[in-house]
């Protein structure tokens, strides 16, 4: 009650004092949501590339073998695409996949640099796409090497703003291809064009019948173990039946890498993690100016009211009353400033969600207020200590 | 039974590399009910008298008891204890907080004794009625006239039910007849059982008392009961403000 009044009294300083607090609660919640946001999506993104899966590829994910060691591996090719699939047993699928950027058309509409998937009617199951509508090429379509396509949801909405893309002919480069599917929302935006949404799915022969000569470009070989479980046992196959595949003698190093979404989530974890240090670390600097404002602004209030201390404690009020007091009003000033801001961070990333996925976490609410008091109380120690150590004799001659 | 008992005290001051003797030798003793004034030029310690006095400060030597309990070497919570609970302060310049009104600068003391918040309002307007100022509760001292402001006081430092009533130059800032005002109201409090301790350097002031107490060079030079000057007190009470 007794801080309440006091804050009450200064208005306008209170409030300027608050309004520190204030921006750096509302930047260090925006930027944990933000951080948050993009964890989730990002999360999401990933599991649609399922954790069961293996990417036999030429190309590593990761890797501190120099990039020419890569570049000098020989292509895989569809025969080896034939013979890795022939001889193994655990996966419940194996897809060979190449891709191209093409433009797409669909009369005046266009989107440019889309990717291009080709592969066989085997690649479905390697995902877990869903389609809202038609279906996915069967293999009737994938052995002829039909001019068939299906497409993700966002290529979909740009060319097809109506909605009616089934069994419409689009361009892709300069061929036409009928639209036999249209796939569900999938992925997220933190997988670029990775994400299946931007892509186009066409039979491999037909990939390279229009856009890559048989001889160039390397096939990638999703293979999905049965169950995530099964994953490394799946792995060690495919790793021995490649190697005999590709004629490696025992003393040889593999000419291809096998990736996983393990490996992604690790990095992507070392790089977030850093993001996240450096972000908060920037924006609890801001906080941290905003407490250098009310510790300054606690001493200039003790120096200001040394006769209302003095007079305090002349009718009795002990040195812990005092301190306590001083407290109560510097923590005052930050939780009302941090609740303001919270607020604002609040209204500030649904905002901010139109263009950038966030997330408000319980856990940064709570967090957020309880920074702040503690700001508060740290802040003010200092001041109220002062203040309770005042003498009153002196104190009270004070003007 | 004596209230304020001081033996020997004496209090030194470091100014500087300067030792500063502001009360050489002191011993006291006021009993319940008694009515004293303290005088003496300035210089002549009765303002660290009445701190001493007042448990503000504590003694360079010598004993002070204070209701038979030992108080020179007690620590800053204790004294804050004894100041809230046995000693009523009244000051020449009032010391009440501005921006709260008279009813909260009153209650202030009980807060800090830890009353129920219904029992400390019920006295607090209790004291501001004995003061004469039952319908000024809500105001702020700024709204309030000199005299007004000093009632205030005193009936913050009445409303603890103290042992003592310690008042350091109530009229100092008043008018004369403001401050003759004052000085009934204090003679009222005196005959109703209160000990009251009147620090002060006006002759006439000092001439409500019963006793006088004279300092000089931290010295007390002179201490005499005085016939109290005779004051019709039943006409006199009656309050014009």
């Amino acid at each position: 009650m007794i801080a309440f009044r006091a804050l009450k009294a200064n208005k306008v300083r209170t409030s300027l004092t608050m309004l520190g607090i204030f921006i750096g609660i509302t930047v260090v919640v925006l930027m944990s949501t933000a951080i948050k946001g993009i964890d989730n999506s990002f999360q999401d993104g990933i599991s649609a590339l399922g954790s069961d899966v293996l990417y036999i590829d030429k190309w590593a994910w990761f890797s501190n073998e120099e990039w020419w060691k890569l570049r000098n591996r020989k292509s895989i090719t569809m025969s080896d695409y034939e013979n890795f699939k022939s001889l193994v047993k655990l996966p419940i699928a194996v897809a060979p996949v190449i891709n191209s950027q093409q433009t797409v058309k669909f009369g005046d509409k266009r989107v440019d640099g889309v990717f291009l998937n080709g592969s066989n009617a085997d690649y479905v199951k390697t995902t877990n796409f869903t389609f809202n509508q038609g279906r996915f090429y069967n293999e009737v379509e994938s052995n002829a090497s039909r001019q068939v396509a299906v497409i993700g949801s966002e290529i979909a909405t740009k060319l097809f703003p109506r909605g009616d893309a089934l069994d419409k002919t689009i361009k892709i480069g300069n061929a036409n291809f009928k639209v036999v599917g249209i796939l569900a929302e999938q992925g997220s935006f933190i997988l670029g064009p990775f994400n299946p949404d931007n892509q186009v799915f066409i039979p491999i022969g037909t990939i390279f019948k229009n856009f890559i000569a048989q001889h160039r470009g390397t096939v990638t070989f999703n293979v999905r173990a049965p169950n995530p479980a099964l994953l490394e046992e799946t792995k060690a196959e495919a790793e021995g039946v490649m190697r005999k595949v590709r004629g490696l003698r025992y003393d040889e190093e593999n000419d291809f890498s096998i990736n996983q979404q393990e490996g992604l989530m690790s990095e992507y974890n070392s790089v977030v993690g850093v993001i996240q240090i450096a972000g908060l670390f920037i924006t609890g600097l801001s906080l941290f100016v905003g407490a250098i404002g009310i510790m300054n602004i606690m001493f200039v209030s003790v120096r200001e009211r040394t006769k209302e201390i003095g007079i305090r404690k002349a009718i009795g009020a002990k040195r812990r009353t005092i301190l306590t007091q001083f407290l109560l009003e510097s923590s005052a000033i930050c939780l009302l400033g941090g609740i303001a801001g919270l607020l604002a961070a609040i209204l500030g990333s649904m905002m901010l969600n139109q263009y950038f996925p966030t997330s408000i976490q319980v856990d940064a609410v709570i967090i957020a207020i309880g920074v702040s008091a503690l700001t508060g109380i740290l802040s003010g120690f200092a001041p109220a200590y002062q203040a309770s150590k005042l003498d009153p004799v002196d104190s009270l001659r004070y003007e | 039974m004596n209230i304020i008992n001081i033996e020997h005290i004496a209090k030194i001051y470091q100014v500087g590399l300067e030792e500063v003797r502001a009360l050489r030798d002191v011993s006291l003793r006021i009993d319940k009910n008694e009515y004293v004034a303290i005088m003496g030029p300035s210089g002549s310690g009765k303002s660290t008298l009445m701190n001493m006095l007042g448990c503000l400060d504590t003694p360079t030597s010598g004993k002070y008891e204070f209701n038979g309990v030992n108080v020179s070497d007690m620590n800053d919570n204790e004294l804050a204890r004894i100041r809230n609970k046995e000693i009523g302060f009244v000051f020449q310049t009032f010391n009440l907080l501005p921006r709260s009104d008279a009813l909260h600068n009153v209650e202030l003391p009980l807060i800090y004794a830890g009353t129920s918040y219904s029992d400390r309002r019920e006295k607090a307007q209790k004291a501001l009625v004995d003061v004469g100022l039952g319908d000024r509760i809500h105001h702020k001292p700024n709204e309030l006239s000199g005299g007004q402001r000093q009632r205030v006081a005193i009936a913050r430092a009445l409303v603890t039910n103290p042992s003592i009533i310690l008042a350091d130059e109530p009229t100092g800032n008043l008018d004369s007849k403001t401050g003759e005002e004052i000085m009934q109201l204090f003679n009222d409090i005196h005959e109703k059982g209160n000990t009251i301790i009147l620090v002060t350097h006006e002759e006439y002031i000092a001439e409500h008392a019963a006793r006088i107490i004279r300092l000089k060079d931290g010295l007390i030079e002179k201490d005499e009961k005085v016939s109290k000057r005779f004051i019709p007190t039943r006409e006199k009470t009656i309050i014009s403000l």
